[in-house]
């Protein structure tokens, strides 16, 4: 028997990066990692900065970074409203890299003039992606 | 009949003019393309949005967001979104008819009208007009960005979280094709029910983290995306309606030029047979 299925939206401001039939969904919400099936309860959460990595029908996968948004599960959809999202073989690892030392170096020698808030928040974005960086060069090989 | 020079240097004007819309049309094709790649870009995201604000809207809620509730109408809240620059046509004219269509059946029922402006047109109009302004905004050039748009529709939802507007609509042209533009009017508030209609049970979400704050912000960004969906296809109803309004002025300068030239033709023609005429006559008087 075919595995079961659901079907799949994410699109952020600018794009639609994924429409079609998937059998899971994993993705990190606001309160922690979520999995989702095909034939998840109703649920609506926030989204924090990370990745979301999709089974589609046939096995294959695919990853997807989010800069945060909103998740919303049907029974017979859910749809991801992202902020942000690049699609894990289109990110730059090197830039990451970069973002991530400049956000460390803020937080080491922080001033009265830095925004504490936004550079975590810039950290943990240039965290998600080098996660997701290393799960697509997975797939790669 | 008036002069050669005199035609030739309306001619010439008419030519000057010519070069200025045709200018002008190729622009607008330009800044079209880009108008239309953006609106499509974004049009998935306000469409998802609403679909899922429509499930929210059939679902049975533990909590009721004030969003949801259809109040009596008292006043009622417009946000125009209309160009920032002329010359595009009846663009604006039709939308602000339209709106003014609108809010006039609201105002037979009673209902006071206000509006939030977008684009220095509508500005213009609605001020002259005497309507009732509650916020404007001009300047959002070819990029508009949602920032830019934050403020007015602030004003709006903050009118209708204290009760002041009891409905609040967005305004603006939709973008069909290069030749036709509708003027659209969307409800925002309260919101529109989904026509999804395989989900009628009762249901509600399990919320992660807490009901109140994600419905506010879910709702909050579904009214930005919805004005800012409604801004970009603007932006490219404007360019298209510009091309389109100065292909039909380039067109017309020539057909001026090929009348003119005529009469021009003529001029020349009558002038030189009088002269030949005064000679002949003179030459039978000798």
């Amino acid at each position: 028997m075919a595995a079961m299925t659901v079907h799949l939206d994410v699109v952020s401001a600018e794009e639609n990066l994924f429409s079609g039939r998937v059998e899971s969904l994993q993705i990190s919400g606001s309160e922690g990692e979520l999995g989702i099936m095909p034939g998840h309860a109703p649920l609506l959460t926030t989204l924090k900065p990370g990745m979301a990595r999709i089974v589609k029908q046939h096995g294959d996968e695919e990853v997807i970074y989010l800069s945060g948004g909103m998740l919303e599960v049907q029974p017979g959809s859910v749809t991801v409203l992202a902020d942000v999202a690049v699609r894990g073989g289109d990110l730059d690892e090197q830039a990451a890299l970069e973002a991530k030392q400049r956000a460390e170096e803020h937080i080491s020698n922080a001033s009265a003039d830095v925004d504490y808030a936004e550079v975590a928040a810039e950290l943990a974005r240039a965290v998600a992606q080098l996660r997701v960086i290393q799960e697509a060069n997975k797939y790669k090989k | 009949m008036a002069g050669g020079k005199e035609i030739k240097d309306k001619i010439g004007s008419v030519k000057n003019t010519q070069k200025i819309t045709s200018a002008m049309e190729m622009v607008a094709a330009s800044k079209m393309r880009r108008a239309q790649d953006s609106m499509a870009a974004t049009r998935p995201y306000a469409e998802k949005i609403r679909n899922v604000i429509g499930h929210i809207a059939c679902g049975q809620l533990e909590y009721r967001h004030p969003y949801l509730e259809e109040r009596e109408v008292k006043r009622v809240g417009y946000i125009v979104i209309s160009t920032d620059r002329g010359l595009c046509g009846g663009l604006n004219v039709n939308l602000f008819k339209s709106v003014l269509k609108d809010s006039a059946q609201w105002q037979e029922q009673g209902a006071e009208v206000e509006f939030a402006l977008i684009g220095s047109k509508a500005a213009g109009f609605f001020t002259s007009f005497g309507a009732n302004v509650v916020a404007q905004k001009s300047g959002l050039g070819d990029q508009p960005s949602v920032t830019d748009l934050i403020g007015s529709v602030k004003v709006m939802l903050d009118a209708y979280d204290k009760g002041d507007i009891d409905r609040l609509f967005v305004v603006y042209n939709k973008f069909v094709n290069t030749m036709s533009q509708k003027p659209t009017i969307d409800q925002l508030l309260p919101l529109p029910k989904s026509d999804d209609d395989e989900i009628t049970h009762r249901w509600d979400y399990i919320y992660e983290p807490d009901a109140q704050v994600l419905l506010d912000q879910l709702m909050v960004r579904f009214v930005e995306s919805q004005v800012y969906q409604g801004v970009v296809e603007n932006l490219a109803s404007e360019q298209a309606a510009r091309m389109v309004a100065m292909k039909s002025a380039t067109d017309n300068a020539g057909n001026l030029i090929d009348d003119l030239q005529l009469v021009y033709n003529k001029a020349r023609q009558a002038a030189i047979t009088q002269e030949l005429g005064e000679i002949v006559a003179g030459a039978a008087a000798v």
